[in-house]
């Protein structure tokens, strides 16, 4: 390589990681900023006004109004907020569930290990949308919650993070497994471990530390995989319920409405792809950064 | 290596086994029962001739009970009938799964006949302006909603542009030209966020095998640059792409069940949504195992043909 082209490749690796991680802090500044963006432009988001449905661009409303004329850009912004929190939520959910199992896996081995690795290759060759789309629907009541717990309206943000969690634990528990293999041969465990330290310690004070990068990585690069499974629930009226707006749900009446709106339609899955794509280049970047030796060069 | 498949088949029959039963379950969990959707359509029904019913369906026994009656029948190939087409399940699933097989096989070919020279192209100009281009478009590819994705390529191509139809069952009995025009969209939709992720993968596989000491001594005894990548390298690199490919098979299958809800496309994925949303609950069961199993068969076949491509492989080795 010359040296003209480590340039090239040190720059553009660091760029879209870094133009990513700018673009998200500023997606999570708007999305935080909706209440403002609400008084600046003098609306309400959650108000219905049928004699302003389907307004085009203006002063008073940028991106336009909804098939309920509600202003586009505000509920972009607080549906952001809702697509953000189960993307981080139940990517840490999914981490945790995925690191335990990583864990155990790796460190006691033998038939354990052989079970809990074949699980997670079945559930990583299982087609899963159509799986989450029956967690989504089943009737919370019939397993012993509480009626007016169920049927909250809250209800299906809860829902979609732990269905999430549910299935997407795989991908950290085998790199957190197969760290551990290679940790677990290291020489200070094996001192640790004729010194008499019990596993539990172990696993926590020595082995955990050490994989604070893998995980940190695997769980950002799943961030983007779970907002597209949150989005795909919600468009098909299986995740967030409206009225509570998510990136997702806008887009539920936008393929009836394209021939009129297709702004509607344009928008809130722009924001997905933008968010998605970010999430990936920084998990990328991050595992250039934290853990240079799984790239190969 | 026979002792392996042998072990690989019976672990992928315990899993369709664990799965019957898991979804069997879930989807009991489901809001509604059978008899109350049968009175709903009916209100001639009276509350004894409900009570004759649930004998008759066996829905006053245990759930175990009923899993057990269900999963007999199911290993005969009776997998009841659909509430929603009045069918046996079966005959309405065949003609859904040939439509899915269509669609998932047309974008494949279709995808990797893209990802193959494109992927072959960024690793021999690895960190250059091509190979950085290419990667763009992949992250592009792996992080684009699927049903956007068919929005947006429904807004120009039928609204905009006014070329391709935005549903995939045309209407009314229309020549071959018309069905191959209505399945332009849902192919490229499905081959589109597929296609990032094999790029990478051939990518990534060719780099190494470019590293290996054959590729010098191909070098060396005077072989061109592509005779050596095409002839040498990539038969070597296709291996380890095609276990991953086959294990995202279920991932493509997600992605066609998208793309038919979004075109209207009869196919699996469809018959299922549209079972789960309408509780048909014998279709949704049998749809989601049959999913599930065709995926698993696929892995399965990925791995027989991993031996027949590459003879060094013994099976052993690997457990």
């Amino acid at each position: 390589m010359t040296r003209s082209q480590i340039f090239v490749q040190r720059m553009m690796l660091h760029r879209m990681a870094v133009i990513s991680a700018c673009l998200l802090a500023l997606l999570v500044l708007f999305t935080l900023s909706a209440p403002i963006i609400e008084m600046i432009l003098n609306t309400d988001a959650s108000k219905v006004n049928l004699f302003s449905r389907l307004m085009p661009f203006s002063f008073d409303h940028p991106l336009g109004t909804d098939d309920l004329g509600r202003d586009l850009m505000v509920r972009l912004a607080y549906g952001g907020r809702v697509s953000l929190l189960v993307g981080f939520t139940a990517a840490i959910f999914a981490a945790a569930i995925g690191t335990v199992i990583g864990l155990i896996a790796g460190y006691y081995g033998g038939w354990l290990d052989s079970l809990l690795m074949r699980a997670t290759d079945s559930v990583i060759a299982l087609p899963l949308l159509p799986l989450l789309i029956v967690l989504a629907v089943i009737d919370l009541e019939k397993i012993g919650l509480p009626a007016d717990i169920a049927n909250h309206n809250d209800i299906g943000l809860y829902r979609i993070i732990v269905i999430v969690s549910l299935v997407g634990w795989t991908s950290v528990a085998r790199l957190v497994r197969g760290s551990v293999l290679a940790l677990r041969e290291q020489p200070y465990i094996l001192a640790a471990r004729s010194m008499g330290v019990p596993a539990k310690r172990i696993i926590f004070t020595h082995i955990l530390p050490a994989l604070t990068s893998p995980i940190t990585v695997a769980t950002t690069l799943s961030v983007g995989n779970i907002i597209l499974f949150e989005s795909i629930l919600s468009f098909l009226g299986l995740g967030i319920n409206p009225p509570t707006p998510s990136w997702g749900n806008m887009l539920t009446n936008a393929q009836e409405l394209i021939w009129e709106a297709p702004t509607l339609a344009f928008f809130p899955g722009l924001l997905i792809f933008v968010t998605v794509l970010a999430f990936n280049f920084v998990g990328d970047g991050l595992q250039d950064a934290l853990a240079p030796r799984s790239k190969k060069r | 290596m026979l002792a392996f498949l042998l072990s690989r088949f019976y672990q992928i029959l315990i899993v369709i086994f664990l799965m019957s039963f898991v979804c069997y379950m879930l989807l009991g969990l489901m809001p509604g029962d059978p008899i109350d959707l049968l009175i709903s359509a009916d209100p001639r029904l009276t509350a004894e001739d409900a009570a004759r019913l649930k004998t008759l369906y066996g829905i006053d026994q245990p759930l175990g009970k009923r899993y057990l009656n269900w999963l007999f029948a199911a290993l005969q190939g009776d997998f009841g009938y659909s509430r929603l087409y009045v069918k046996p399940v079966i005959v309405v699933i065949w003609g859904a799964l040939e439509k899915t097989l269509l669609l998932m096989g047309i974008a494949f070919v279709v995808s990797v006949a893209i990802a193959i020279p494109t992927g072959v192209l960024a690793a021999r100009r690895a960190h250059g302006f091509a190979d950085y281009s290419i990667n763009l478009l992949c992250f592009a590819g792996i992080s684009i909603p699927a049903f956007w994705l068919a929005l947006m390529l429904i807004l120009l191509f039928s609204v905009i542009l006014g070329w391709l139809p935005a549903n995939a069952t045309p209407v009314g009995d229309v020549g071959l030209l018309e069905k191959a025009k209505s399945m332009i969209l849902p192919v490229i939709t499905l081959a589109m966020v597929s296609i990032g992720g094999v790029t990478r993968y051939v990518r990534g596989s060719l780099r190494e095998s470019l590293q290996q000491d054959y590729i010098q001594t191909a070098y060396a005894k005077g072989l061109s640059e592509s005779q050596v990548v095409w002839r040498h390298a990539l038969r070597n690199s296709m291996i380890p792409v095609i276990t991953i490919l086959s294990l995202d098979l279920g991932t493509f299958f997600s992605g066609a069940l998208i793309v038919e809800i979004m075109f209207s496309y009869p196919g699996m994925g469809k018959l299922l949504f549209d079972a789960i949303q309408g509780s048909d609950y014998n279709l949704a069961l049998a749809g989601l195992l049959l999913a599930t199993a065709v995926t698993l068969l696929a892995n399965f076949l990925a791995d027989i043909s991993y031996a027949a491509l590459d003879p060094r492989i013994s099976f052993r080795e690997r457990n």
